[in-house]
């Protein structure tokens, strides 16, 4: 089962916040979108939960209850504890008692927060709250998981363990669409779609959009008068349309190929 | 000629019966871009208190540009927390302004990559162009060492590389530079890398040192499902990237004694420093 959106369109106003995007979401795959502050993520992933309705276009999810969502606010309420925050959700979901006393117990051990059943919402750090968020998410076991920056303020600890217990929910068949503004992280998904200003900057498996980067991307020791050249560390890389005679030919990775992109879609560096 | 601009030697701090830091060394020279990494509870909030001189360490000492953490070095200091400290109802000019004031009116001319638009409130500001006014209101009163936590979270592929390009400058002409982040995209924008973990130093080093050879199990096959299952039952927590699984805290033999059976491939592949990040918190 495939789900998605068709030249989905959100305007505010005279804003366009996000313009004709399409995407696919697919049973049993990662898709991660990326981008900036205001690059349309939270308004892509809120339309295709059924949170916004479009100005225009088509989209295709499941019904609301097979649907698990992260809001990027992660939803926890701050006045209940940890386990009352999953009993709600549950009772919400209308699973049955010893179906929700037994996932719950399972998904406090896996995400680490046992210990930390009593604590209320309020009291948690970021990663705690994000693990809690993505928990309730994905306690009815959903057809269609949206997580609205799910790792973000995340220790690389707890990160992991989320990709852990997302992998899980893909094994079982489960769609799963995220929001990032790391590329490392989105580097791991099966499939990415950039965001900027709303519209699809470029998008694919993250092999397919560092393959298809045109022209010559060097690496160099000292800042080039390239138009097309940004910093990486100590060195900067210059990209060229054609072939370029000094420094080191260097494969681009997915964060060049998006600063790349951002640069030629303003037309100027 | 480099100088130490931060130095906590041996600097341990408890709290009651529980240890926070158990004898850190860390150091910021003149030009360099260290990162500090931890997990959350690892100890890097107390030990950018104890540095700045807010907080006394049980034991171990501080400098801070040379001598005692003091009021007088922290106005030589340029800190940018992870909420900004903007007055987000001042405009841009203003928030520059005010800073300007606070710091006894010291002002560096902008560089054209720290430019934002001066009559709009900040609060009014996208994210990237606040972080570049937060970085901008440190920038100018010309501190020796910033501090800067998470200081491109949040802002898009292009404008991190700026904001990056910004701070790599203000190393180069002198200042040093210490970034707090969980984010494995800046910590490989720094020239060095301190991980702490529950309290210890447990390396330190550039990303290449750091990585080293250190290598990560990665399995494929037609069925990962299968093999995930697999590699659960014998303990393990794997996590999808792209059509393969990758395999944090196992060997090549144990992992394939726990796939026997399954059809899947199990191979080392060089591990990513986020890889290498959570083996050393986890040991």
């Amino acid at each position: 089962m495939s789900w998605g959106l068709d030249g989905v369109s959100v305007e505010r106003g005279a804003v366009t916040v996000l313009g004709a995007v399409t995407l696919e979401v697919t049973k049993g795959e990662i898709v991660a979108v990326v981008g900036g502050d205001g690059a349309g993520k939270s308004t892509l992933l809120a339309a295709l939960a059924g949170l916004i309705r479009p100005s225009s276009g088509t989209i295709r999810r499941p019904e609301r209850s097979r649907i698990g969502f992260l809001p990027a606010s992660s939803g926890v309420y701050p006045d209940l504890t940890v386990s009352e925050n999953l009993r709600f959700a549950a009772s919400v979901y209308g699973l049955p008692e010893r179906i929700a006393a037994d996932r719950i117990r399972t998904l406090l051990e896996r995400t680490g927060l046992a210990g930390a059943a009593d604590r209320l919402g309020g009291r948690l750090s970021g990663g705690m709250r994000q693990k809690l968020g993505v928990a309730r998410a994905m306690l009815h076991q959903p057809d269609l998981l949206i997580l609205d920056e799910p790792t973000t303020g995340v220790d690389p600890v707890s990160r992991s363990d989320l990709w852990w217990l997302l992998t899980r929910e893909v094994a079982r068949g489960c769609a799963v669409v995220l929001s990032t503004t790391y590329l490392d992280e989105a580097d791991r998904a099966g499939h990415v779609v950039v965001l900027r200003s709303g519209r699809v900057l470029t998008e694919g498996t993250p092999a397919a959009i560092t393959a298809a980067v045109p022209g010559t991307l060097r690496t160099v020791a000292f800042r080039p008068a390239a138009p097309f050249a940004w910093r990486r560390g100590r060195t900067w890389r210059a990209w060229s349309a054609d072939g370029g005679p000094d420094g080191d030919r260097v494969e681009p990775d997915l964060q060049d190929a998006v600063v790349l992109a951002t640069l030629r879609a303003e037309g100027r560096p | 000629m480099t100088e130490l601009l931060a130095r906590c030697a041996a600097v341990s701090h408890r709290y009651g019966t529980h240890t926070v830091l158990d004898v850190v060394n860390l150091e910021v020279p003149t030009g360099e871009v260290v990162g500090l990494l931890g997990a959350n509870g690892a100890g890097k909030t107390t030990l950018i208190r104890i540095l700045l001189g807010l907080l006394a360490p049980s034991s171990g000492s501080v400098s801070l540009l040379g001598a005692a953490p003091s009021r007088r070095a922290r106005s030589r200091i340029g800190y940018v927390p992870q909420s900004l400290g903007l007055y987000e109802d001042l405009t841009a000019a203003e928030n520059l302004d005010f800073t300007a004031a606070a710091f006894g009116g010291r002002t560096a001319s902008l560089p054209a990559a720290l430019a934002v638009p001066p009559g709009v409130l900040a609060g009014r500001l996208p994210l990237g162009l606040q972080r570049r006014l937060a970085f901008a209101t440190a920038f100018a009163h010309s501190p020796r060492l910033y501090v800067l936590d998470e200081p491109t979270s949040g802002v898009d592929p292009l404008a991190r590389t700026r904001l990056w390009d910004v701070i790599r400058d203000v190393a180069d002409n002198g200042a040093g530079v210490l970034v707090t982040t969980h984010s494995m995209e800046e910590a490989e924008e720094c020239d060095r890398l301190v991980m702490l973990a529950a309290g210890r130093v447990v390396a330190d080093g550039t990303v290449a040192g750091i990585v080293g050879h250190s290598q990560v199990v990665t399995v494929t096959g037609d069925d990962w499902p299968g093999a995930l299952s697999a590699l659960e039952r014998a303990g393990l927590r794997p996590s999808l990237v792209g059509r393969s699984l990758r395999v944090p805290g196992t060997d090549l033999a144990a992992a394939r004694i726990a796939l026997s059976g399954t059809g899947a491939r199990a191979r080392l592949a060089p591990a990513t420093l986020e890889e290498r990040f959570v083996e050393l918190t986890a040991s």
